[in-house]
């Protein structure tokens, strides 16, 4: 027992002194094992979600099925067992630091400084701060709502970029702020404010489940960009090129388009919504010249 | 353990530009405080009240106190949590309800978790005021009644000064439960210190150094608690009367 322990501080100490030394061999590690776990969210709609069914499906379960296909041909395995497990925001980062998930399939975005603690794939969603308001009020950039009363979500990242380009600019904006998304959404709604800055991922949901999705417009302008990743082990360079090398021939043959088609212009389950969100010109550029930069600099 | 360590995380700034991740902790750790500061004021009152209600000689009294411990005690903290925070506005009349939820953030989920806290625990400090006034010999209330005084000075004067000393370790425990379950208000939108470093976590990826800090600020606030109750209980201690701070029988 004492001799477990003392093996057992002596990795934990080894691997958070060595660091990159103790980085694991993702592939060798599936080849052993015969199996590949998945992470996935459960409401991440149309990510990564439990459909009607009790399934996990998703545009990024897609993408990673395609990944896992790929893994396969490169060991050259005759059969390879895909485990899923679900995680959350809290937990996902443990769970593939200790080895549990290989591969986090959702709406996680990629940033430089989480980048110091994992890696991702390429990039397979760009999401961007835009602003949703009634189509009859007919205001399509930021300039046009100079002095009027806006909405965001408090403790965002949206309310801030608000907040910055308001000063920047001098727009005289007042910005109040909602508890949650479905209260902004519903600050426009009833009048008290002109406009909701939000991912416009989000937009996009919160218009198509809305009463009349056609009374309702997503601006053009955008004040940031966030590209959205799949998270894998740092320091694993032939893990992360196998993944990559298969979602950028997903890009190349096309095929992205398809599975596009199928979770953002068509309806989806559990409720049949069709979300209606064009593929973005962001987005656009990362299919034409595939990139896992975590810099938002690089998606405009 | 592929992970990277990084301490230094706490100076770094917080995106929101109001200081660094450290600082965040801290104001997360004053909403903690606060919340369970005011909650423990309403449970000891809430609690004593009750308490003393379910021991007195008037049977609706003691219905009504066994009703009250058993309704706040028998529903989870967290669907309580749900319940002030949903429910109760949509019960009002329209114009308080609206109030509620309109009041600005951090006031409209603070309120709620000092009140859904107070009241939770002011039914598991009954309860142990009850058992305390219990636990006294009978003898104690009759002798006060031979000595002509009325039942509420039997109680101020002879049953509640024994209890409370004897209730006191008990007690402790609650006032640490309050902090503890304070970080349950991250649920209905307080940014205390749970919440913070949840935040700090989904902001950096350093989650082993976020949850590691809010441990050991739990373990130092719980620590303060102890200690302080551990001197009150030595200020009030009667010598002859049992209570923690009696030294050890021998042999024990």
């Amino acid at each position: 027992m004492k001799r477990i322990s003392r093996w057992f501080i002596a990795l934990l100490v080894g691997c958070a002194v060595a660091g990159p030394a103790c980085a694991q061999d993702t592939l060798k590690k599936i080849r052993d094992t015969g199996t590949i776990t998945l992470g996935h969210r459960d409401s991440s709609i149309p990510f990564s979600y439990y459909d009607d069914k009790q399934q996990v499906v998703g545009y990024a379960m897609d993408i990673c099925y395609k990944v896992v296909d790929a893994i396969k041909a490169n060991l050259k395995l005759a059969k390879l067992d895909v485990k899923l497990n679900p995680v959350t925001s809290a937990t996902r980062i443990p769970l593939m630091a200790n080895g549990t998930i290989d591969l986090e399939c959702g709406s996680t975005t990629n940033n430089l400084e989480r980048q110091k603690q994992v890696w991702f794939a390429t990039t397979h969603f760009v999401t961007a701060n835009r602003f949703v308001s009634k189509k009859d009020a007919n205001l399509k950039t930021v300039d046009d709502l100079k002095g009027k009363t806006v909405v965001s979500t408090s403790g965002t990242t949206n309310i801030k970029q608000a907040n910055e380009i308001n000063v920047e600019k001098k727009l005289g904006m007042n910005i109040i702020a909602a508890k949650d998304h479905a209260e902004s959404f519903l600050t426009v709604e009833t009048g008290r404010a002109v406009a909701f800055f939000m991912d416009d991922i989000l937009l996009y949901s919160l218009v198509a489940n809305s009463r009349n999705p056609s009374e309702w417009v997503i601006s053009s302008d955008a004040l940031s960009v966030e590209p959205y990743g799949i998270m894998m082990r740092k320091d694993d360079a032939a893990f992360k090129k196998v993944v990559n090398g298969a979602i950028n021939n997903l890009y190349k043959s096309g095929e992205i388009n398809k599975i596009y088609s199928k979770w953002f212009l068509a309806p989806v389950p559990p409720k049949g919504v069709n979300l209606n969100v064009p593929m973005g010109a962001s987005f656009k550029k990362v299919v034409a010249n595939p990139t896992d930069s975590g810099d938002p600099k690089d998606y405009q | 353990m592929n992970y990277n360590w990084n301490w230094n995380i706490f100076w770094a700034p917080a995106p929101d530009g109001t200081g660094v991740y450290f600082w965040w902790l801290i104001t997360g750790l004053g909403w903690t405080l606060s919340t369970a500061l005011l909650a423990w004021a309403i449970a000891l009152t809430l609690g004593a009240a009750i308490g003393t209600l379910r021991t007195t000689p008037m049977k609706w009294a003691v219905r009504l106190g066994n009703a009250y411990v058993e309704l706040f005690r028998n529903i989870p903290l967290l669907v309580q949590m749900f319940l002030w925070y949903f429910v109760l506005p949509e019960l009002l009349p329209k114009a308080l309800g609206d109030t509620m939820k309109q009041m600005t953030p951090p006031w409209a989920s603070f309120w709620p978790a000092v009140l859904c806290l107070g009241f939770y625990t002011s039914a598991r400090v009954a309860e142990q005021v009850r058992a305390g006034i219990q636990s006294l010999p009978r003898g104690q209330g009759m002798a006060a009644t031979a000595l002509g005084l009325t039942l509420p000075r039997t109680y101020r004067y002879v049953l509640l000064p024994q209890s409370f000393r004897i209730i006191l370790p008990p007690l402790t425990s609650e006032f640490m439960n309050i902090i503890k379950n304070s970080s349950v208000a991250l649920t209905i939108g307080l940014v205390e210190l749970t919440a913070r470093a949840r935040a700090m976590q989904e902001f950096t990826f350093q989650v082993f150094e976020a949850f590691t800090a809010a441990t050991v600020i739990y373990i130092l606030v719980t620590l303060v608690v102890v200690i302080g109750m551990r001197w009150v209980e030595k200020k009030v201690a009667v010598p002859g009367l049992i209570s923690a701070s009696a030294p050890p029988l021998a042999g024990h």
